[in-house]
């Protein structure tokens, strides 16, 4: 991994697919008539599903589509982080480090990744596959450690667990999201204690 | 009405006054960033803090609508400590580079520091530093100084109308900037260097010119549109070094327009400082004498019906009547104040005045403009229309070209027809105008400008009496004047006397050789091809069309450079100050005047300018009543003819170079060829 990557350029051009297009317009009509703008944020999340990341003319072409002012779709852009201003690798790797995950040994998560992808946060590996990133509380708390790959929670981390989980994402698996220590969503890691019975009959 | 007790005192105030709108009345300062009377509030200072009984912590006045019994303190010490904390976070990451700024002496953040500010800082951190963002040629950017009180996002967002400035980013990390670093397409930009707080957005023209403290400050009006702006002139020596507004709520509320404001440059170059008198086809300076006889030479025995007048459009009262007393003295009729030709009508002073007045606007629900784009012809009537159009209840109608205004119209029509449906009542707009309160309507000079113009007038005229616009209370009918000097010249009848030539006459007479000599007071907008061999004398302070086609050229003053009466289009008559004197030779244009009437014995009855002002007072009284509207009785005007089919063109094809002076201007130069779609200057243009 010695080749850096070499982000694509900004495209010139930038139009919503047919398909696209045809979920803008369903999202629009849910606002009430005279509140469209309302709609740019998830215009903005359906424009970055379909580039990858926010360039300038997706950017146009959202405010074109709500006859919105550029700046005022630019301000939304860039305030919230969900958001990517700059091109990323295909699958986005956020690392949690806020003080429950690193408690909880995120430290250890954080170098099985460099490890494993060979880039520091920020950065993307050379095959433009991955994008390493180190973000604040994700609200999976009780979960910690975790990280996230693209819409999807991975918790309850080892160095371990972490490699495997990149690793099938390189081979172009997903993964099942969730609590890779077997546990059951965030109930108790001896088992639940309250409702016991109920839980194990459904 | 809420009552509530400030500081002991109590007070009763309209429902929705803020805390700091209730101080401000009792005569209480509170400091603020953010707030500004003419936005809307964002509350995100945080300097205007006040104690209120019962809140647990300090409350933003400037946010807080009054409530009945609320008691608020605004001297205690808990108050003092708050803005206190308040002004060292401000402080965090603000360079502290007054010696360096171009805000310093004028500066909201540095005067108010003064007060609330500790003598040292604690923060011993890095300071964050902002890129500087490209604005344009207008507004210089220094954003490590910004305190993101957010007032230039408001004002381009609600006063301007152009929706360019952001905030981008969030918390730490949020920065104020047009869309990728694009200069601001309005017309008002200037005004953003005003309201800013601090040294993060000046004035780029005039950085590191000089001091606020160093600059002599003269009260005068502008004469760049007909809006009749009111200015304050700074002066150091004998340079004008900027010019900035002054507050007048019947005209421009508190704002500038940026050709009156940067065209200031202009003052300084293509400059007349001698008179000229051409020999063998070519100018050669020449003493004022030399140039006075070559005049008198050829106005010997000439007979006084080949001669002629034009005035131009910056010209102050004054000139203009000694310049009718001058051709009367000499027995010429053939005068024009009108040098775009437009068909205003002589006399009935209603026919050419914007009636309902600028602040009118916002009394008006109902607006058709006919052949004008008023946001290139009187930016800030137009900044007047958009405050009414913002409130809501307002709709606007256009007949003529379509336009990039700052509120939504419907397009009605291009051409004089539509305007003939509409009165005729035929079209549905007549309606919206017939049911409305205060309808209005604004004709441009594109519509008087043409052959049709009288017609065209008198168009409007019916319509705004088929349509009810003249009612007891409200006439509104208004005619859109792009000449300060115009309205002054309409009522001191500097038009046709009796079988006398208007402007197309005298072109035409001087093609055909008829007009042995033409006098041009600072006429330049004209085609100066079609006057033939006539002997042109130029009376004026630019180097422009007319100087270069004149045989004889009298150096004149700028409006910065003379006391002189200007009426706006509403025709108010506003004083304008001398704040510098006229470069070289160069004298106030009523004395050129006086002066050469001696020389061919006609000698002009006045010596002074108090004596001229007596005998203008004297013809006509309401230019004494300076900063007052007359109201004009409806006539009879216009003339019922032929409409021409053709569209209404436009009056201002270019905003930024209107006049001589705005023409001399590098600043103006490069605002139009941006404006024009050019590409914006580099790093390097400073």
């Amino acid at each position: 991994m010695t080749d850096a990557w070499q982000p694509p350029a900004a495209p010139a051009q930038f139009a919503f697919s047919a398909e696209n297009e045809a979920r803008a317009r369903t999202i629009i009509a849910r606002y009430p008539q005279g509140r469209q703008h309302s709609a740019v944020m998830p215009l903005l999340d359906l424009a970055q599903r379909q580039q990858g990341w926010l360039p300038p003319a997706a950017i146009e072409h959202v405010a074109r589509f709500l006859e919105m002012p550029r700046i005022r779709v630019q301000e939304v852009a860039s305030f919230y982080t969900m958001y990517r201003l700059r091109p990323v690798g295909r699958h986005l790797v956020q690392v949690c480090t806020t003080t429950p995950c690193w408690l909880r040994d995120s430290d250890a998560v954080v170098a099985a990744c460099k490890n494993k992808l060979g880039v520091e946060f920020g950065g993307t590996t050379a095959d433009g596959k991955f994008t390493l990133l180190e973000v604040e509380c994700l609200g999976a708390c009780v979960n910690a450690p975790m990280l996230q790959i693209d819409d999807d929670y991975y918790e309850d981390l080892t160095p371990e667990a972490t490699e495997r989980i990149l690793d099938a994402f390189a081979r172009g698996e997903k993964p099942a999201p969730g609590p890779q220590g077997g546990r059951r969503s965030s109930e108790p890691t001896g088992g639940p204690t309250t409702l016991a019975q109920f839980t194990k009959d459904g | 009405m809420p009552t509530l007790t400030i500081d002991g005192r109590e007070i009763t105030v309209e429902p929705g006054t803020t805390v700091l709108q209730a101080c401000e009345l009792l005569g209480i300062e509170v400091p603020r960033f953010c707030y500004h009377d003419r936005l809307s509030i964002a509350g995100n200072c945080r300097m205007c803090l006040v104690e209120q009984e019962r809140a647990p912590k300090p409350i933003a006045s400037c946010a807080m609508p009054c409530a009945d019994k609320m008691v608020i303190r605004t001297n205690t010490a808990g108050v003092r400590k708050a803005r206190n904390g308040v002004m060292e976070f401000l402080l965090i990451n603000h360079p502290l580079d007054c010696p360096i700024c171009d805000q310093g002496g004028e500066c909201d953040l540095q005067d108010q520091a003064m007060a609330y500010g500790f003598d040292r800082g604690r923060f011993h951190e890095n300071k964050r530093a902002v890129k500087d963002k490209q604005m344009g040629p207008l507004i210089k950017t220094i954003m490590t100084r910004c305190i993101h009180c957010t007032r230039c996002v408001r004002f381009a967002t609600e006063i301007a109308g152009v929706e360019e400035l952001g905030a981008t980013g969030r918390g730490e990390h949020m920065e104020i900037t047009t869309y990728l670093e694009q200069a601001i397409g309005s017309e008002l930009s200037g005004n953003l260097a005003d309201i800013c707080p601090v040294g993060a957005l000046t004035h780029k023209p005039h950085a590191f010119a000089a001091r606020p403290w160093e600059l002599r400050k003269t009260e005068s009006v502008d004469v760049h549109d007909a809006v009749g702006s009111n200015i304050r002139i700074d002066a150091r020596g004998r340079e004008v070094m900027r010019i900035l507004p002054r507050l007048n709520e019947d005209i421009n509320e508190e704002w500038l327009s940026d050709k009156s404001r940067y065209a200031v440059d202009g003052l300084k170059r293509q400059r007349l400082d001698r008179p000229f008198v051409r020999e063998g086809g070519k100018l050669r300076p020449a003493e004022w004498s030399e140039a006075f006889q070559a005049i008198a030479a050829r106005l010997k025995g000439q007979d006084g019906r080949r001669l002629g007048a034009i005035a131009g459009d910056l010209v102050e009262a004054e000139s203009l009547l000694a310049l009718k007393d001058l051709m009367a003295a000499l027995g010429s009729p053939h005068l024009d104040c009108r040098q775009d030709g437009a068909k205003l009508p002589g006399g009935v002073r209603a026919g050419y005045l914007f009636n309902s007045t600028i602040a009118g606007i916002e009394a008006a629900d109902a607006l058709v403009i006919v052949a004008s784009n008023p946001r290139r012809e009187a930016a800030l009537i137009n900044a007047r229309i958009r405050k009414r159009w913002l409130r809501g209840g307002l709709r606007v109608g256009l007949i003529g070209q379509r336009a990039g205004l700052t509120y939504k119209y419907e397009h009605l029509g291009a051409g004089p027809q539509t305007l003939k449906e509409l009165a005729d009542g035929r079209h549905s707009f007549f309606e919206v105008l017939r049911g409305a309160k205060r309808p209005m309507l604004i004709l441009g000079m594109a519509g008087l400008a043409r052959p049709d113009g009288a017609a065209v007038l008198a168009e409007a005229r019916r319509l705004a009496e088929t349509a009810g616009l003249i009612r007891e209370g409200w006439n509104g009918f208004n005619v859109l004047h792009t000449a300060a000097g115009r309205v002054a010249g309409m009522d001191l009848g500097f038009l046709p006397g009796e079988s006398g030539l208007d402007t197309e006459g005298m072109l035409a007479a001087a093609e055909r050789g008829e007009l042995a000599a033409l006098w041009l007071l600072g006429a330049d907008e004209l085609p100066m091809r079609r006057l033939g061999t006539a002997f042109v004398v130029y009376q004026g302070h630019h180097g422009d069309a007319g100087a270069h086609r004149a045989d004889v050229v009298l150096p004149g003053a700028a409006y910065a450079e003379k006391d002189g009466l200007w009426l706006n289009t509403e025709g108010r008559p506003q004083l304008g100050r001398r704040a510098s004197f006229p470069p070289g030779d160069a004298r106030e244009d009523w004395t050129i005047l006086r002066a050469f009437s001696e020389v061919i014995d006609k000698r002009l009855p006045y010596d002074t300018l108090a004596d001229l002002r007596r005998r203008l007072f004297q013809l006509a009284p309401h230019f004494a009543r300076l900063d007052a509207v007359e109201p004009a009785p409806w006539g009879e005007f216009g003339r019922a003819d032929r409409l021409d089919a053709a569209p209404f063109g436009v009056a201002v094809s270019d905003f930024h170079l209107t006049n001589p002076i705005a023409r001399a201007s590098g600043i103006m130069a490069e605002c139009s060829r941006l404006a024009a779609g050019g590409a914006a200057g580099t790093g390097t243009h400073g």
